[in-house]
């Protein structure tokens, strides 16, 4: 489902926080925050999660010169059980909330519904966004932080890090949300949660490919279409299927991947980042200040989701997964 | 796209698993871990008041305290990435499975989260060792049993 907003809502403020080891990332110097542990100094890896979105929220609220009573909606999502560190948090922030669990596309998905509320009249100032916490992900779909398994050269590590922005009616001079598209689930069959990337390509190409259909748009009418954590095979993945179906290697280079880029050419973090945190600390540092810098006009930003389980999978289940697209412009 | 198509493409473009150099590098960590162990079992048996049958236990037990500290400033998990099964099959690993998982549930408190969580990843071993120790037992009793072989 494509969805064109006729007023095109804006994102009027953005922030990203992350952790001590992001400092690592190619994206370092966009980030808003850094925390200097990664707990930040709190007790449990849960509340280090909630205390990094109140503090990305904190930056927006700062730089959109509002206070916590002019937010209409957080609409927010993690990746640990029941999203407790976005309900916490959530607590803190007392606008009125509602959790989302889109896995890794949370930080798209969000995003989306704030741009229906926006579009729709209801909501003036709307904080969207999504975030993950290294050690408390690994916890619930991996193994123990501190165990020494191998892991093979498909698996990417999950970053600790926040995204939000806030959206608003179209304000001029800022980046608009222009169209968006709902990713279906899709089940191409894969079975390998250390292979993240080669199960999420099919999901990704499947919004992309409905996006541009839709909207009659080519590749080329981008600067930038950028998936979120399909990492480096992942990504490679992705670009040969496109070129399997007609597009030109030169297309192919417009395709980058937020997860693929995060840490660089580091090989200790093997096929790169992940995490809900991942797609949305890029997109809403890097990515919306380029827009802002006029560096690009229009962008596809497709969060991509693994929706696997480690309940599922040991019951020997495939992994499902989904991409969900924004369409941001810049006048 | 299909998914026959799909799945194709994916085996063409993930890199394929490099068992023999994952072997080689578990053969060696594996075999270092092992004459460490062994080092430590001659050390007791000069040092100590043991024998061959008895210095089993406080060489396992000194491998995990080891395996123990090297979790704890997270270097084991290191070893792990690089050397595989070599570091996992030896006790250490087995130490290493039981003392992440400790550590990963300390903030759930020290009955439920420390006790109920410590042998989540090991207790298979546990549970399997003791089986298969068992099975193997019985075979012995009754080859002595036959006059076959003695105890």
């Amino acid at each position: 489902m494509v969805i064109v907003f006729q007023s095109k809502p804006s994102i009027i403020a953005s922030a990203a926080v992350a952790g001590p080891l992001e400092r690592k990332s190619v994206f370092y110097s966009y980030f808003d925050s850094v925390m200097e542990d990664e707990r930040w100094h709190q007790a449990t890896n849960e509340q280090g999660n909630a205390k990094m979105i109140q503090e990305a929220c904190e930056i927006i609220l700062k730089k959109a010169d509002l206070n916590r009573l002019d937010i209409d909606f957080f609409l927010a999502g993690d990746l640990v059980n029941q999203m407790t560190p976005t309900n916490f948090a959530a607590k803190e922030i007392a606008a009125s909330f509602i959790g989302l669990f889109s896995a890794c596309a949370t930080s798209v998905s969000s995003v989306i519904i704030a741009s229906v509320l926006t579009e729709l009249g209801a909501s003036k100032y709307a904080i969207a966004g999504a975030s993950s916490q290294h050690n408390s992900v690994e916890r619930q779909f991996r193994y123990p932080v501190y165990y020494g398994g191998q892991k093979p050269a498909t698996a990417q590590w999950t970053v600790t890090a926040a995204g939000f922005t806030l959206i608003g009616e179209h304000t001029p001079k800022c980046p608009s949300i222009a169209a968006a598209t709902v990713g279906k689930v899709i089940d191409y069959g894969q079975t390998d949660p250390f292979h993240m990337g080669a199960a999420m390509a099919p999901a990704a190409y499947d919004t992309i490919q409905r996006h541009l259909e839709k909207r009659n748009q080519k590749i080329t009418d981008y600067d930038m279409i950028m998936t979120g954590d399909l990492g480096k095979i992942g990504l490679q993945i992705l670009k040969r299927m496109f070129q399997e179906t007609g597009a030109s290697e030169a297309d192919c280079n417009i395709f980058r991947d937020a997860g693929a880029e995060f840490y660089g050419e580091d090989p200790s973090f093997l096929a790169g980042a992940s995490g809900a945190g991942c797609s949305a600390s890029v997109y809403f540092s890097y990515v919306l200040q380029q827009l802002k810098g006029g560096r690009f006009k229009r962008v596809l930003l497709v969060a991509t989701g693994s929706l696997l389980s480690p309940l599922t999978f040991q019951q020997g289940e495939t992994i499902p997964c989904t991409a969900h697209a924004i369409e941001v412009t810049m006048e | 796209m299909n998914q026959e198509q799909f799945e194709q493409i994916e085996q063409q473009i993930t890199p394929s698993t490099p068992y023999v150099k994952n072997v080689l590098k578990a053969f060696l960590v594996g075999g270092l871990i092992c004459t460490i162990g062994h080092a430590i079992t001659y050390f007791y048996i000069i040092f100590f008041d043991f024998t061959e049958k008895t210095v089993g236990n406080p060489t396992a037990a000194t491998m995990i305290f080891l395996s123990m500290l090297l979790t704890g400033f997270g270097l084991y998990q290191k070893l792990g990435q690089f050397a595989g099964a070599g570091s996992a099959v030896p006790v250490s690993g087995f130490g290493n499975a039981v003392i992440s998982a400790a550590i990963e549930h300390k903030t759930e408190g020290f009955v439920l989260g420390v006790g109920g969580n410590m042998f989540k990843l090991a207790g298979s071993v546990i549970l399997f060792g003791v089986a298969s120790a068992f099975v193997v037992a019985l075979i012995k009793l009754i080859l002595v049993t036959m006059g076959v072989i003695e105890w």
